[in-house]
């Protein structure tokens, strides 16, 4: 993995609400400085954002509150790379059920809130099949969304049980488990990868098949 | 397996970072404070300062008012069970609530012992006035600590005593010499393999809250530049005049606890805060905080 900060890579993590510090942490292991993201302002200069897990209803708020929604938008619609875990993932859908909920419409997926259960049903599994090489991918679900549907544009990247728990659409990533509470950088790296402004992989645009 | 289960139940404390948690006593005060913006709710029967003033013995919430308010949002709900009882805690595990508060605002149902909480799926957070304290319930298997404060009193200067406690006695762990922790874990009457822990990352193990006190946007953000990673609201938001209004003013204090300009847009245009209690006005033997052990 690379150490060096690459001044290329501009990071941010909203830190509205939610685990922010844990994805931050994960950057910095990865030799890459993270920016806590509050306002709409604080956007502009970055090539990528995470949006992290936490209470998507309560993170809605923020955002309209803090007239954060529409720079957002236009800010990943410009090219800037996205990455939602758990919370973010509801927030960054094009769909979200149970309750229905107002989303970003930012991936095409619908996802299904608090799908396992309560909290008493969170739990750590397992996918061994996976598209980021290597070993099986360590999926820590914590009152966690299931994607219920994906677009033809979406890439599944990881699948627990049939049910896609990663995916991507361009520069844009999601997960409904939380690698930030593992010792795994993988899809950390991934993400810088794609947030980087002359990567070649950022117009990784075309569906693939996974394994799983 | 031991170590999922602590980390499942710290990793759902760690989602609940930069929030505030309110006290609610039935399911429309819970969609208000979710309304606010709440990450999670509290519920109980009657509010600290409810409980301070009509006195009786306090218990766990009913388990219908439980239901009713975890059918009207989505958010986490929490619940009250009295120190050391561990039944009520089982039935609250079994009705499914998200965390489980062992809390001194309850009457204690033991006077010598707290709930063993490895025994639980369902992750615990307990209230603590120093880090001997925190770290005892930790080892008792609590996955989140909040200070204490005095709860129902509308004084924050509690809370700010442990806090500060908490955050003084880390730092001075992290400067120690290894040879000296047994003897400080024997002062604080804390695990000795926890206080190395503590030493070694100069942070609990677990997310670190405020509770005890906390009436205006000021207050909730005080305890946030003091250390405290998210703010639990009692009768500060349901005593006020105007509590959907408070709840959002502390919500938004909260996020935004180091910018004074958004605190002050905050404090504005509020209702009368809860009146309060000085706590050097409270008899000694009417404390919650000196209840667990």
């Amino acid at each position: 993995m690379s150490k060096q900060i690459d001044s290329n890579r501009r990071i941010g993590v909203l830190a509205l609400q939610g685990d922010f510090a844990a994805h931050a942490r994960a950057l910095n292991r990865l030799g890459v400085e993270a920016v806590e993201i509050r306002t709409a302002s604080a956007l502009e200069e970055l090539s990528g954002l995470i949006i992290p897990g936490g209470e998507s209803t309560t993170m809605l708020k923020f955002l309209e509150a803090e007239g954060m929604t529409a720079p957002l938008i236009e800010w990943v619609k410009g090219g800037g790379a996205l990455y939602g875990t758990c919370a973010g993932t509801i927030l960054m859908a094009n769909r979200v059920t149970h309750p229905v909920q107002p989303a970003l419409r930012l991936i095409d997926i619908t996802v299904e809130r608090n799908a396992y259960g309560r909290q008493v049903d969170s739990f750590i599994g397992r996918a061994d099949g996976h598209d980021l090489g290597g070993d099986p991918l360590e999926l820590v679900f914590i009152r966690a969304p299931r994607i219920v549907e994906v677009g033809k544009e979406v890439v599944v990247l990881a699948r627990y049980e049939g049910d896609p728990v990663l995916v991507r659409q361009g520069r844009r990533l999601s997960s409904t488990f939380h690698p930030e509470l593992t010792q795994d950088l993988r899809i950390h790296e991934l993400f810088l990868g794609m947030a980087a402004r002359d990567s070649t992989s950022a117009r990784h645009d075309s569906p693939r098949r996974v394994a799983g | 397996m031991a170590d999922s289960s602590i980390r499942l139940k710290t990793g759902l404390a760690e989602m609940l970072k930069g929030g505030v948690i309110m006290d609610v006593t039935d399911a429309s005060q819970a969609k208000i404070a979710e309304d606010a913006g709440a990450v999670a709710v509290m519920a109980l029967e009657r509010v600290p300062a409810d409980i301070r003033k009509e006195g009786g013995v306090a218990r766990m919430a009913s388990p219908k008012k439980i239901r009713e308010i975890m059918q009207v949002v989505s958010v986490p709900v929490m619940a009250k069970v009295r120190i050391g009882h561990f039944v009520e805690a089982q039935v609250l595990e079994a009705l499914g609530v998200d965390f489980i508060d062992e809390s001194e605002v309850l009457t204690p149902a033991d006077e010598e012992h707290h709930v063993d909480k490895h025994q639980f799926k369902v992750p615990f957070v307990c209230g603590a006035r120093d880090l001997g304290e925190a770290l005892r319930r930790i080892g008792e298997g609590a996955a989140l600590i909040r200070t204490k404060g005095e709860a129902g009193s509308g004084d924050i200067v509690e809370a700010v005593r442990h806090l500060r406690s908490v955050c003084g006695s880390i730092r001075r762990l992290t400067i120690m010499g290894e040879e000296e922790l047994m003897a400080e874990a024997k002062r604080l009457g804390a695990p000795y393999e926890l206080v190395r822990m503590v030493a070694r990352d100069g942070k609990l193990p677990v997310p670190n809250f405020a509770a005890g006190g906390i009436a205006t946007p000021a207050d909730a953000a005080l305890c946030m530049q003091l250390g405290a990673e998210t703010v639990f609201v009692g009768s500060g938001i349901f005593k006020s005049e105007d509590p959907a209004a408070r709840a959002r003013a502390i919500v938004k204090a909260t996020t935004h606890f180091k910018d004074p300009k958004v605190v002050l847009e905050a404090s504005e245009e509020l209702g009368e805060a809860m009146r309060g209690l000085d706590v050097q006005k409270i008899a000694k033997e009417e404390l919650l905080q000196t209840r667990g052990w």
